[in-house]
């Protein structure tokens, strides 16, 4: 079997503190050692002088489209994307057509990405029949075929007494239980951050207090229940507070932040540009750097993308008729680097750990480590490097980024997957 | 991209001033037998209105007439938009036939600031959603200039549905840009508090008595039912605190006109007595109208060669 020798990198694993310039000898899809100047005979060397050798990434929220949407994405063509993003494991969310809310749909999306995905892929399942928050999905059952989580993304549980039973389900299956935060009530109509922009460009506001109210109802249904609980897609200030909170507490309830969250504000919305729209809005600059503090302070603890592609068709319409989300694959090493670490809000060792160990804490996959006889998922990037964002060249099937054409000083250079580079810097 | 006329938020004092001035020339025009002019001969003009409109479809019409130009008018409900068109594929296909400007209305904000990115053709605002309706700014500033010696320093209150309001947001930008005091009114549900920020010298205020109260021009604005989503003021409420009636127009001084965009809601934001009153100039404004329309439009299509 293939052996291959990652030379001179600094290796860097959150889960063990280990920080050192090493060798990384990869036989038979797994490492086999870490250590100063391996013997690399036999082996394919990759050199990875300059550059940071961490266990693979995980992004714990992508929307792969499959079944369903493929004209969106795919789970190949998404698989590809997370590969050339650094990522090497994705949860996908189940708002697909049909919604994973059967172990049938998880099997297939399953036996999908172990065909066609260079990547990792763990679905997560639905809470509900449908996503529609009214019966609970068969819960067991995709536990069962193989989701890590559970989740009515993009279509919040409004009900508190399903939410309420959907937490002691979970619990009872030891999986946590992911709730995109959002009153429907507060939030209708809504297009945008609702504050000063919002009431400039004339488009209806989705409020902060969205977001804060049912982040707020859930931590206290997370108490009732003892569930594990995980608030995705953070973006208002006072969520951010309410989950520091509920840590201090010492509830089970974590959370993750879209880089570009932590990056841009209402403010910087290119005006009425559909690029600039998803859910949760961009929100003001008071929340950007709530986020950043929580990065910062350990109230956030896993930064994810919410790759949500849009096709163009989808997209080129007026604002307030287009789709939300968008794409954050490839985007999101280099948006951490810039906003986090070389502003010096968060050390290079925490933000890898907001890619790794963290986000494997919350859903227990078994990967985010360097672990000798472990599979060998690593994620090599350099912090320096002047690259261009090019949308034209993303390897998603859809082009709705914000990003396109920004400079970045670092980002990835190869991933590699059960021992093999599913992408590499070209 | 070709420069049309997309809002007043993005114009300077003295862009605003030059439509005003060349509007003044049109005016004298009023009420005498009207000399079709042909500054705009062999240019054509496609009028392209998603939304309803009488007034405002008509004067870019009328203006353009009086300018020499061709003009066509298109609803939507006549068109392919009606068969699922996309906005941009139906503005690529107008473009295609090679007009000179897109007059567009539209109720998504933005509209047309996303296709005036995507198209050579310039485009003139005529309200989109709840955004900007630039033209009847500029109408309402000729308006209160036929009245008034100038804009600066004047107290304008702004009563109604601030919030759904494109015409209010013009008028906001225009009138601080010239140093007028805006004092918005209305009910909390229809007046973000945001609004204060939009520029230089806006006040708010829930009460109708203290907006009036020194006024030099009063604008009405309709309640925009289309574009309440839901839990509105309840309407038998709204002209009870909201709505201007004479015992309203004794509180302010002889000189204070009232002014309306219309369509005018009679018994709803205003009473009958107020709009028919000496004080109204609600005709002026639509007559106006016409006048700002083709400074516009001379200005827009006449940088473009025939």
């Amino acid at each position: 079997m293939s052996r291959i020798c990652i030379k001179n990198g600094r290796v860097m694993d959150p889960a063990t503190g280990h920080d050192t310039v090493a060798d990384i000898l990869v036989a038979d899809g797994k490492i086999a050692a870490i250590g100063a100047n391996l013997d690399a005979t036999g082996a394919e060397v990759f050199d990875a002088t300059n550059t940071i050798v961490a266990p693979g990434f995980i992004d714990m929220h992508v929307h792969l489209r499959e079944p369903g949407m493929e004209h969106s994405e795919t789970i190949e063509s998404g698989g590809r994307a997370a590969a050339a993003g650094g990522f090497t494991s994705v949860c996908c969310m189940p708002n697909t057509s049909p919604v994973n809310d059967s172990g049938v749909v998880t099997t297939y999306i399953i036996e999908r990405a172990r065909r066609l995905s260079p990547v990792n892929v763990y679905p997560i399942g639905a809470i509900t029949k449908g996503s529609l928050g009214e019966e609970l999905a068969a819960i067991g059952a995709m536990k069962q075929a193989g989701i890590v989580a559970i989740s009515d993304d993009g279509r919040p549980v409004m009900n508190a007494r399903v939410m309420r039973r959907a937490m002691e389900t979970a619990k009872a299956f030891g999986i946590p239980v992911i709730n995109h935060c959002e009153d429907l009530n507060l939030s209708a109509g809504g297009d945008m951050h609702e504050g000063f922009e919002s009431v400039r460009m004339g488009l209806r506001g989705i409020p902060a207090c969205s977001e804060d109210v049912m982040v707020a109802r859930d931590i206290l249904l997370a108490e009732v229940t003892g569930a594990q609980y995980h608030v995705a897609h953070i973006s208002a200030r006072h969520s951010v507070a309410m989950v520091r909170y509920a840590k201090a507490r010492g509830l089970n309830v974590t959370t993750e932040v879209c880089p570009h969250h932590f990056t841009l504000a209402d403010s910087d919305i290119l005006p009425f540009d559909s690029n600039y729209k998803m859910k949760p809005p961009l929100r003001s600059c008071f929340d950007v750097e709530a986020v950043t503090e929580g990065l910062a302070d350990g109230a956030i603890e896993v930064i994810a993308t919410d790759h949500a592609p849009h096709p163009g068709s989808e997209k080129m319409q007026e604002f307030e008729r287009c789709p939300f989300g968008i794409t954050g694959l490839e985007t999101a090493i280099g948006l951490s680097l810039e906003q986090l670490v070389h502003k010096g809000r968060v050390s290079l060792m925490r933000m890898v750990e907001m890619f790794t160990v963290n986000p494997d804490r919350v859903l227990r996959l078994g990967k985010g480590r360097l672990t000798v006889g472990g599979a060998a998922d690593i994620t090599i990037f350099d912090t320096d490097r002047a690259w261009t964002f090019d949308i034209n060249k993303s390897l998603s099937k859809s082009r709705n980024s914000p990003f396109h054409g920004r400079e970045f000083r670092g980002g990835q250079v190869a991933s590699m997957v059960n021992g093999q580079f599913v992408w590499r810097l070209s | 991209m070709a420069t049309g006329l997309l809002g007043i938020e993005g114009l300077d004092r003295a862009e605003i001033e030059s439509y005003l001035q060349r509007a003044k020339t049109f005016q004298s025009h009023g009420g005498n037998t009207f000399k079709k002019l042909d500054t705009l001969r062999g240019k054509m003009l496609v009028n392209l209105f998603f939304e309803n409109s009488t007034r405002t479809r008509t004067s870019f019409e009328i203006a353009a007439k009086r300018l020499g130009a061709d003009t066509i008018s298109i609803a939507s409900s006549g068109s392919s938009v009606s068969k699922g068109e996309s906005l941009v594929d139906t503005l690529n296909t107008l473009a295609a036939m090679r007009p000179h400007a897109i007059v567009m209305r539209h109720a998504a904000s933005g509209a047309p600031h996303f296709l005036a990115r995507h198209l050579e053709t310039p485009i003139i605002n005529a309200g989109d959603g709840m955004h900007e309706h630039p033209t009847q700014a500029l109408l309402d500033a000729l308006t209160i200039l036929d009245h008034k010696p100038a804009l600066e320093g004047l107290r304008v209150a702004i009563i109604g549905d601030i919030a759904h309001s494109r015409v209010a947001r013009s008028n906001i930008h225009l009138l601080s840009k010239f140093g007028a005091q805006t004092v918005l009114c209305g009910p909390a549900s229809m007046l973000p508090p945001d609004l204060a920020k939009l520029a230089p010298g806006v006040v708010l205020t829930h009460d109708i008595r203290e907006a009036i109260d020194g006024a030099d021009v009063i604008m009405m604005l309709r309640v925009q039912l289309e574009r309440q989503h839901e839990t509105p003021f309840p309407p038998g409420d709204y002209f009870r605190f909201y709505g201007l009636r004479p015992e309203h127009l004794t509180l302010t001084r002889p000189d204070t006109i009232v002014m309306h965009p219309g369509p005018i809601n009679r018994g709803r934001e205003i009473s009958s007595e107020v709009a028919d009153s000496q004080r109204s100039v609600i005709l002026n404004q639509v007559e106006n109208g016409v006048a700002i329309r083709m400074a516009v439009l001379e200005k827009v299509m006449g940088a473009q060669p025939a």
